[in-house]
């Protein structure tokens, strides 16, 4: 029966309480996981805004983060599923590698900051500089982000609910942006750029990916690199 | 990095515990600034008397017989509570400039920390702890206080170049961040006849707040102009006699988080300072939104 595989599979879950245990003991046990290890699920308890929790997780568990954390959480993930049952403060899931951060609340400033791989979902509002310099990751935002986001992407995608701040994309190289909602104003060389089949299946699988339902890819707009800033324009010499 | 936190109180019920619960604050961030610590709360006022926050790297010497001292000197009557190096003279509200006069004669090594009805100020070199514990802040009842604990970038590490900085009556500032146009903006304020105690970049946002205030803007109208003629990095939090505000610079790179509930109104540098706020886990949390001015009045 499946809700008694659920709760004995929950039972396993390894605890940690971070009102008893130090941060350092539970960074360090999810390090020593290794392949095939049986300690698939983990939960966190009382995290209270303590900086890094589960950093550098290397193998594909399930981490559940019972309440808000701080700095960078999930930073430089490699394969772990991290579910944040709060809001995460700033750089969440910076450098993420592979595997997926969801984060149930808000995250504060550069959310997914320099990404190659692996998704981030933010279920509520993302802050300024979401996605900054991402190289590769998915974000996907089911509320709004703030300003400068995306400054400098280059490559990944960054999907948008809500509204984006000022300055979206602003010297963007190759990344791919989708914002639903308003755009307060773009950055130096991102355009809104041409919604074709290929990014309509993109967005719809981003989507799915991240548990949106009812929202239609349509209804976003795509924004991009206008491409003017790659090489070093003769022009603009009196500038410098 | 610096930590900052302020807590604005809308229950009476919690005001024993501002001291306390300031103090929790402040300690859980120590690690953003080991410099130099400081707090300033707002307790009750009477109406008839102000408070006037000196300190003494000799407190022994400067602060034995002072009351009597100041007392003759102003010919009006003059109590004093030491608390280590600080201590709260009160007298009545008229005579807060002479007593400024008397005490740079009579105890030239004593300095202001602030004055007004309501607020006291204590900071010193050191870490929250120390500092909270020194000058039992946890003790402290009061309406609301702010706190700041330091890590030095624009000046030196000195008592006097710790927050709060306080630059008028009842006012008092604490700030993450540097600005850089500090010095062009002092040079302005001191033509208008302010003056400097140092050379920190912090005292001339509370300076720039005050003169604003003086000319008859509001808390939030003066934080407002912060936006147009400071020119930096900065969160500010902010206490007057009844307020508190707290405004973002538009690039927003220093952290914020605040918490609201019918109880309080909570700021911090990070969420671990809020953590053990009553009612925490329902409360309204957000991050203040960039060159957005938020205040509270009583």
């Amino acid at each position: 029966m499946p809700a008694t595989s659920k709760a004995t599979r929950e039972s396993h879950a390894r605890v940690f309480d971070l009102d008893v245990q130090s941060l350092r003991e539970l960074n360090q046990a999810l390090h020593q996981l290794t392949p095939g290890s049986n300690e698939t699920a983990w939960e966190v308890l009382n995290p209270k805004g303590n900086h890094s929790v589960a950093v550098g997780v290397d193998q594909p568990v399930s981490i559940d983060v019972r309440g808000s954390v701080g700095y960078y959480c999930g930073g430089m993930n490699s394969g772990s599923a991290i579910t944040v049952h709060g809001s995460a403060g700033p750089g969440v899931g910076e450098n993420m590698m592979a595997g997926s951060i969801t984060v149930k609340g808000d995250a504060s400033q550069y959310a997914g900051a320099t990404g190659k791989g692996g998704l981030l979902v933010i279920e509520g509002n993302a802050s300024s500089r979401c996605g900054i310099s991402m190289k590769g990751i998915d974000i996907v935002v089911h509320g709004n982000i703030g300003h400068m986001s995306a400054f400098m992407a280059q490559s990944g995608n960054l999907v948008v609910l809500g509204d984006a701040g000022d300055a979206l994309g602003d010297s963007i190289y190759e990344a791919r942006l989708f914002v639903r909602g308003k755009v307060d104003s773009l950055g130096a060389d991102c355009i809104v750029k041409e919604m074709r089949p290929e990014h309509l299946e993109l967005l719809q699988g981003l989507l799915d990916r991240a548990g949106v339902t009812g929202v239609k890819p349509s209804e976003f707009k795509r924004y991009g690199s206008a491409r003017t800033l790659y090489n070093f324009n003769i022009d603009n010499a009196d500038a410098y | 990095m610096c930590g900052i936190v302020g807590l604005f109180l809308k229950d009476k019920t919690l005001e024993p515990k501002l001291g306390a619960m300031l103090s929790e604050m402040l300690v859980s961030l120590s690690d953003r600034g080991p410099d130099s610590a400081g707090i300033a709360i707002y307790g009750a006022t009477s109406g008839n008397e102000a408070k006037i926050t000196i300190q003494s790297p000799k407190p022994d010497r400067d602060f034995r017989g002072l009351d009597a001292e100041l007392a003759k000197a102003l010919g009006a009557p003059v109590s004093i509570a030491v608390k280590s190096t600080h201590a709260v003279v009160r007298t009545t509200p008229d005579k807060v400039d002479a007593a400024r006069e008397a005490l740079q004669s009579l105890r030239p090594d004593v300095r202001i920390m602030g004055a007004g009805e309501a607020v006291e100020i204590y900071k010193e070199v050191g870490l929250p702890e120390a500092v909270v514990d020194r000058f039992e802040v946890r003790k402290m009842t009061g309406t609301h206080g702010i706190g700041h604990t330091r890590m030095a970038t624009e000046s030196a590490v000195t008592t006097m170049g710790a927050h709060p900085f306080s630059t008028g009556g009842d006012q008092c500032l604490v700030h993450n961040g540097s600005l850089s146009n500090h010095n062009n903006v002092r040079r302005e304020l001191v033509r208008e006849g302010m003056k400097f105690e140092t050379e920190n970049d912090t005292e001339v946002a509370a300076a720039y707040l005050s003169s604003q205030m003086a000319h008859g803007k509001n808390l939030g109208e003066a934080l407002e102009g912060t936006l147009s003629d400071l020119d930096g990095f900065f969160t500010f939090v902010v206490g007057t006699k009844n307020g508190f505000g707290v405004v973002r610079d538009p690039i927003a790179c220093k952290p914020a988080v605040m918490a609201e509930t019918d109880q309080y109104v909570a700021f911090g540098s990070e969420y671990r300072a809020l953590t053990k706020l009553p009612g925490i886990d329902n409360a309204r949390v957000w991050e203040p939104e960039p060159a957005t001015v938020y205040f509270w009045e009583h």
